[in-house]
């Protein structure tokens, strides 16, 4: 008989950290074969925010559709999109187009700009057996009655998947799902505690990786690696370095290289992002017990985090920067936006006006999903980095 | 939509309007009032073509401001790019809307416009119908602290939409827009201390109830063959009244006058053009400083726009709802109209191949000119697609052009006339280029 092998902390994240590698960088979606029991088919949906619960309960894995990162050839989407769109938008009608995507149920985007808008159009041209759809999540949540607009644009939602799937789903399907993503919205908030308290523990990069592997998972099986990733993160010993604190955003839709995350991550601790801000959009538990629908519309109007792609008016944008600024105990900011994308390039331009008035130190950056060059970036950020420690010494 | 020979109506009053001329009078006579407005004490919105309670807002008597006719009017005037690079140098990045970058330019000029000073607003209410609406609002609220009203108005869900009024979907989408024009009432009876009067509400959409029949006729007339009017030079000056003068007296006669102008034209068999060859669709917005270049570009061939969706969502949408507005119960009629205008005339943008598979047979054209531009995701980003699935599946011939709404370093004349002979060319080999005053076309 075999001794038991004792436990590693070290080994047991690597172990996790790879498995959710393996499924941040899965650009594909599971086929009919592959999919995990209790799921009959997936829906793919767009940045940023979507109430998973509602397909997680219909037995539709929730696959959040998030581009094709650096590796994917363009072969067809450079003639159906111009020039001018940013890289997310064509390399996911480049997934839709080349078949990657062919055997999604159906897939929603959202208001959230125009070109997200138009993904909608194009895969009802190109896809028309799939539920291709925008999910109307309002652009103002403050008037009253908010709430009920988005019940009911999540009831609307609910019949629809009912319809393609031929299956009812049941308010207690959806309070089940409310269980299990509740579940991990307070593991990922215990994730970015710990980034905020202890930096050096985990990385920007292996943050990312873990959040990201629930595009391509069940919420069931990404709370089980995420309680095991967090168990070893806390047993970790890594000594603190000498590094500044930064906030990264920018990354609330087409995602930063990771190459581009661990160049930041070798200069300076990330104490907090807006990287897949919508995978933990709601900012505390959602009730588990009364009307379900109610619960999640409400919970978005109520407890919700913010993005530059959503107006409101009690979340001024230059406010929960500083917010978080402030929670984090940064030292200063990375202020990204992906290129082409017109409400994050505006929102760079003001952040970096507002943290001007506020003499706090930021960096610009500005990055493209398909970018493969990091050296000049790298460069950039360790000469900032070296310059805050300077400034701070 | 019946196909019929042409019958060419009887003119109805003596023909002495120049709409070119009275468009232009209209025009700089809302340039002067808006240059003494903030003296006089004035409410003053900021408001946009597409989804803007412009019919609440006159009802407190708020004078209007349309940044994006501001800016179209930097471009018309051959000033755009000082703006322009006045916001580039200020920070704003070359891949963002010129209109927003000339408004930038016009705050950092102090608002010093090339029709006049622009005064400052007192409320801004931007739709989510573009994306940019609400950045471009978010810069007053920072920069200027205008208070921001984000009208959200819940658009086309998907291909094959239908919605008719009354129907539940339609009912729940209204009550939300009726919550936030409620809303909006209160926040313009704080700002101007002022009690909001229903019946001047009512008033208000009687006007623009006249100036949508006229519309529609002046729209409809067009699917004459040949068409009195190009779409996209004429009509650009029809839409500008359409939304600086909506709901006002100024307005309805001015489209009342203009429908009886083009009457008239239809009566004497008189076209835009001399001899109309082919008629043509331009989905997508104009480039300001070189439309009446790109415009000769195509009538030297015989070529007129006798439609574009330009004229339906750049002017609120509502020729596409089939609804007008019931007087006699103002607000629950003007959420009603505005949330399915949002749908059929605005948010269909998305899903631009269905409506343009009609319009194509509604005005009887040879073909569509899309006219793609990094300055409006709205329109462009699912433009080439588009393009695909008229030209492929619909079988009519497309021709795609990029250039800019004001940004004149994106005008590249030779190329685009290159491109537009090629198209003509390629018409004629398809057997098009006969005359088409003798040919049979779709009426409405």
């Amino acid at each position: 008989m075999n001794a038991p092998v004792p436990y590693d902390h070290e080994i047991e994240l690597s172990n996790v950290l790879e498995r959710c590698n393996a499924a941040a960088r899965e650009t594909a979606i599971p086929s009919q074969d592959e999919l995990p029991e209790g799921f009959s088919g997936t829906l793919g949906h767009f940045p940023v925010y979507f109430p998973e619960e509602i397909a997680h309960a219909a037995g539709l894995l929730p696959v959040n559709i998030l581009g094709g990162g650096n590796k994917l050839e363009m072969k067809h989407a450079d003639a159906r999109m111009g020039s001018f769109v940013c890289s997310i938008c064509r390399s996911t009608t480049e997934l839709g187009l080349n078949g990657t995507l062919q055997g999604l149920t159906g897939f929603v985007t959202h208001p959230i700009c125009d070109a997200a808008k138009h993904l909608a159009g194009i895969w009802s041209r190109n896809l028309p057996d799939q539920l291709a759809q925008i999910l109307y999540l309002p652009q103002n949540v403050n008037t009253p009655g908010a709430a009920r607009y988005i019940a009911a644009e999540y009831q609307r939602l609910r019949a629809d998947l009912e319809k393609k799937t031929g299956r009812a789903i049941d308010d207690e399907a959806l309070r089940n799902s409310i269980r299990s993503y509740n579940v991990n919205r307070r593991l990922l908030r215990e994730l970015y505690r710990i980034r905020r308290d202890e930096p050096w523990k985990v990385s920007c990069t292996e943050s990312y990786l873990l959040l990201r592997a629930r595009t391509r998972m069940p919420c069931e099986e990404h709370n089980a690696l995420l309680a095991r990733a967090l168990d070893a993160i806390r047993h970790r010993s890594l000594p603190a370095q000498d590094k500044p604190r930064v906030v990264f955003v920018g990354g609330f839709c087409e995602q930063p290289p990771l190459e581009m995350l661990e160049a930041i991550d070798e200069a300076c601790y990330v104490v907090d992002d807006d990287i897949l801000v919508g995978l933990r959009w709601l900012t505390e538990d959602v009730p588990e017990t009364g009307d379900p629908i109610w619960a999640l519309a409400e919970s978005y109007v109520e407890r919700s985090d913010a993005s530059p792609v959503q107006h409101d008016a009690r979340k001024m944008k230059e406010d929960y920067l500083m917010d978080m600024l402030k929670k984090s105990k940064a030292d200063a900011a990375i202020l990204t936006a992906a290129k082409f994308c017109e409400p994050g390039l505006d929102e760079q331009l003001a952040w970096s006006k507002h943290l001007d008035g506020e003499n706090i130190p930021y960096l610009v950056l500005e990055f493209e999903e398909k970018m493969t060059s990091f050296e000049q970036m790298a460069m950039q950020v360790e000469t900032f980095a070296e310059s805050l420690l300077f400034a701070l010494a | 939509m019946s196909t019929a020979t042409v019958q060419h109506p009887a003119p109805t009053e003596t023909d002495d309007f120049d709409p070119r001329a009275e468009g232009q009078r209209l025009i700089k006579d809302w340039y002067a009032q808006l240059e003494t407005a903030n003296a006089r004490n004035a409410a003053v919105a900021n408001v946009f073509v597409m989804g803007n309670a412009v019919e609440i807002l006159r009802a407190f008597d708020f004078e209007l401001v349309f940044p994006e006719i501001n800016s179209l009017q930097t471009g018309v005037r051959k000033a755009s790019e000082e703006y322009i690079r006045l916001s580039e140098d200020y920070g704003m990045s070359p891949d963002v809307c010129s209109y927003v970058k000339a408004d930038v330019g016009l705050i950092l000029k102090e608002n010093e416009h090339p029709a006049g000073r622009i005064p400052k607003a007192s409320l801004a209410v931007a739709s989510n119908m573009c994306g940019t609406f609400i950045k471009w609002a978010e810069i007053w609220e920072r920069w200027l602290k205008t208070p921001t009203f984000v009208l959200d108005l819940p658009g086309q869900r998907a291909a094959g939409w239908q919605v008719r009024p009354g129907d539940a979907q339609h009912a729940a989408d209204a009550r939300w827009v009726e919550a936030q024009f409620q809303e909006l009432i209160v926040q313009c009876e704080r700002i101007t201390g002022k009690r909001f009067d229903m019946d001047k509400l009512a008033e208000v959409e009687a006007r623009v109830n006249k100036m949508v029949d006229h519309w529609n006729n002046v729209m409809a007339l067009n699917r004459q063959c040949p068409a009195p009017f190009n779409a996209m030079l004429d009509g650009l000056t029809y839409i500008g009244i359409m939304n600086v003068h909506r709901g006002t007296e100024e307005g309805v006669e001015f489209m009342r006058r203009l429908e009886e102008h083009l009457k008239a034209k239809v009566g004497r068999g008189e076209g835009r053009v001399a001899e109309e060859r082919f008629r043509l669709l331009f989905s997508g917005t104009p480039c300001y400083v070189s439309m009446r270049r790109l415009v000769e570009l195509f009538e030297t061939w015989g070529g007129v726009f006798a439609y574009s969706d330009y004229l339906t969502f750049a002017a609120g949408g509502m020729d596409a709802t089939d609804l007008r507005y019931d007087t006699s119960r103002p607000l629950e009629s003007l959420a009603e109209v505005t949330a399915l205008a949002a749908q059929r005339g605005l948010s269909n943008q998305f899903f631009a191949h269905e409506r343009l598979a009609q319009q194509i047979k509604d005005y009887a054209v040879d073909g569509v000119v899309f006219h793609g531009i990094k300055s409006c995701r709205f329109v462009s980003s699912g433009m080439a697609d588009t393009r695909e699935f008229i030209n492929k599946r619909l079988d009519v011939p497309t021709l795609y052009i990029e250039s800019d709404l004001i940004d004149p370093r994106y005008w590249s004349d030779a190329q685009i006339k290159n491109r537009v002979d090629a198209f003509f060319e390629a018409l004629h080999q398809r057997g098009g280029g006969a005359p088409l005053a003798r040919k049979t076309v779709a009426t409405a």
